[in-house]
């Protein structure tokens, strides 16, 4: 898995979610199966609640070790949302949808 | 089987205790509470090995920033930007904001492993730095995750072959608050940092040295503007070369009661007495003629400020100021309740390491004493000693004592540990005290016995005889005022000397005319005597002459003159 871009098609929100694009990035660390899981699951999420208004990118510290520094990354898998502000890091492989929703405020904490 | 490899921390003392440094390609911890130093030692780890001992390292902060970090061994010395610039030192500083962060499902710690070994490979790195990994555990939550992973990270470090120090807060009743002790199974260092009446301590400790030989005692090591350094309790032992070479005391008439040459290079001596007995105004001739030889001495006080000293030294006519300007001569004055004794102990073997004196001098140890208990003091005055003398330095050290009894108590803690002990004493007596000195001991040479009157005058410190006669000893105007009796004294006794020498000399007028006159008198006796016998003679003479005659006319009447002798006798026969 290089580093990957993924723009989805224009389809309408799952949520009506206003505000900017989530720019999301998932760190992981080679082909694991965790690193699969969370992209995986990533992607769901994304289709279903931000379609048309997410964009991803993956990046393999394996492959871009300098890369871990500059997002503060300890631990594999990370999703850094960048934009918009507050930047936010879930970390895990993302398999609670609920807690993936709530770390990227769309869905208030409950 | 080969011998443990050690990486040199390049920490003072240290590297001694620990006989040669951190195990080499192994992780060590080092544990300590808030404030003890960790981060300065880990820090002083890394810039030495960068520096001195040509190992590049890393440092992985999870506390301060980078440019915290670098603001704050700045005032060390420590050029951080430049050494990460020249790659010598790759800083990483690891935040975890609890607050950002949202936990969903499995995770490992890749990305730290992957972080770290991106850094050690840039600089190809021999020393890793992690301060404090601890505080992964109040950024993230499962702490299962977290043991497992570090366990993993402590084993990657050894595969890595990277010597590594780990520092961690200490806990209640364990050496880190996470239990990183468990993980980390080669090297553990406690720091302490106590405060004992009010003064704090600073100690090491190896609490644990896989594979090797350590000191086990607590070490004393002190943090200054020379960065961190550590104390060797015990020393090499007696085993230092002796001199015989002497050198003066400043004093001529002391070198003469020293043997005439003064103290032994490199020995250690007291000076005891009350207060202002003058032991400070020693302490100042000595140094005076060390700096007058071209050599450097070095003064730790602990009473008075170096102004204080050269001020009142000139009063008596020795002026420091012009050592100090040629850099011959350092003071080094600090309260001594300002830190513990073992602080004290440090700063002045610091101080000596980094002015390299030939003379140090102490004034007063005794006021250590408020410090800390005597036993402390007694071993940490040895401890000294011993280095000193190691060094070949010669000390001087003053100790104020309070009364007889005090004295003795006091000085015999110090005593046992000086080769030459001057006794200052107080002499009292018609109303006024005068300064006396005694050289109680003087190992290795023979010395005076007896005690000089020691005056300051405006030319520095003189020592002169005192009167010590059938009366007691005399100071001051009573030495004066009996020597001006003994004079008198002395005046009447040669007047009475002369009067008798002139009545001998009569005498022996008189004697002379009187033996003169016997003399006539036996003279005369015998001229007389001699006269007597010679008109005795004479007269025995003529009467025998008489009788012949008589005879002869009386044999001219027999008629027979042919037998004379026969005749005689029976003439002698006939006769009574």
């Amino acid at each position: 898995m290089e580093v990957a871009e993924e723009r989805p098609s224009a389809s309408p929100p799952a949520i009506e979610h206003t505000g900017q694009a989530q720019v999301l990035r998932l760190y992981i660390a080679g082909q694991t199966p965790r690193s699969i899981a969370a992209f995986a699951n990533l992607k769901r999420i994304c289709e279903e609640h931000l379609a048309g208004r997410y964009r991803i990118e993956v990046i393999d510290l394996v492959q871009n070790p300098q890369l871990a520094a500059g997002d503060q990354i300890l631990a594999v898998p990370t999703l850094v949302r960048r934009l918009p502000e507050p930047v936010r890091r879930i970390i895990g492989d993302l398999s609670n949808a609920e807690r993936v929703l709530v770390g990227l405020d769309i869905r208030p904490a409950s | 089987m080969a011998k443990l490899a050690k990486t040199p921390t390049g920490i003072e003392g240290f590297d001694e205790i620990t006989e040669g440094g951190l195990p080499t390609g192994r992780p060590s911890l080092l544990c300590g509470g808030a404030g003890c130093g960790k981060t300065l030692f880990a820090i002083s780890f890394l810039v030495h090995g960068a520096t001195r001992f040509d190992e590049p390292g890393v440092f992985m902060s999870f506390e301060e920033s980078t440019e915290e970090l670098a603001q704050n061994v700045a005032s060390l010395g420590f050029d951080l930007p430049g050494l990460i610039q020249k790659k010598k030192i790759a800083l990483d500083h690891v935040r975890i904001d609890r607050s950002e962060i949202e936990e969903t499902g499995d995770y490992d710690l890749e990305g730290l492993f992957i972080r770290l070994g991106y850094a050690i490979d840039s600089i190809g790195a021999r020393r890793v730095v992690l301060d404090t990994i601890e505080s992964l555990f109040s950024g993230l939550s499962n702490a299962s995750i977290l043991r497992a992973e570090l366990r993993r990270l402590f084993r990657w470090l050894k595969d890595k072959g990277v010597t590594a120090l780990i520092t961690g807060e200490r806990g209640e009743g364990t050496l880190t608050r996470q239990g990183l002790e468990e993980y980390v199974s080669d090297a553990v260092i406690l720091l302490d940092h106590r405060v004992t009446d009010e003064i704090s301590t600073r100690r090491l400790r190896i609490v644990k040295y896989r594979g090797s030989s350590h000191g086990t005692n607590e070490y004393p090591y002190l943090i200054d503007e020379y960065g961190i350094a550590v104390l060797p309790v015990t020393t090499l032992g007696l085993g230092h070369a002796v001199s015989s070479e002497r050198i003066s005391t400043g004093i001529a008439r002391l070198d003469t009661m020293l043997g005439g040459k003064g103290y032994f290079r490199g020995s250690t001596i007291l000076v005891s007495g009350t207060a202002g007995s003058g032991k400070s105004s020693l302490a100042a001739h000595f140094m005076d003629a060390t700096c007058r030889r071209g050599e450097r001495a070095l003064a730790f006080l602990f009473e008075e400020s170096p102004a204080q000293v050269m001020r009142n030294m000139r009063s008596i006519g020795i002026d420091l100021q012009p050592w100090v300007d040629r850099g011959l001569l350092e003071f080094q004055a600090a309260r001594p309740s300002a830190f513990g004794l073992e602080m004290h102990l440090s700063r002045m073997h610091r101080a000596i390491d980094r002015f390299s004196p030939s003379v140090v001098v102490l004034d007063p140890v005794s006021s250590l004493l408020g410090v800390s208990a005597a036993v402390d003091v007694h071993g940490t005055l040895m401890r000294l000693v011993d280095y000193l003398k190691g060094a070949g330095i010669t000390a001087l050290m003053t100790t104020l004592s309070h009364g007889k009894t005090e004295q003795e108590r006091t000085d015999t803690a110090v005593s046992s540990i000086v080769d030459t002990w001057l006794l200052l004493v107080t002499l009292e007596s018609s109303g006024e005290r005068n300064r006396g000195l005694y050289v109680l001991k003087a190992r290795g040479m023979s010395h005076s016995n007896q005690i000089r009157e020691f005056l300051l005058t405006d030319h520095g410190v003189e020592l002169i005889d005192v009167y010590a006669g059938a009366v007691g000893v005399l100071t001051g105007s009573a030495r004066l005022s009996r020597e001006a009796d003994e004079h008198a004294a002395a005046l009447v006794q040669e007047q009475e000397l002369d009067r008798r020498q002139r009545a001998l000399a009569r005498l022996k007028t008189t004697f002379e005319a009187e033996l003169a006159a016997l003399r006539a008198k036996f003279e005369t006796e015998q001229a007389d005597l001699a006269s007597g016998i010679i008109q005795h003679q004479a007269r025995v003479a003529r009467l025998k002459e008489d009788r012949s005659d008589m005879a002869r006319s009386r044999r001219a009447d027999a008629g027979n003159g042919g037998d004379r002798s026969k005749r005689k006798d029976d003439a002698k026969v006939k006769e009574p």
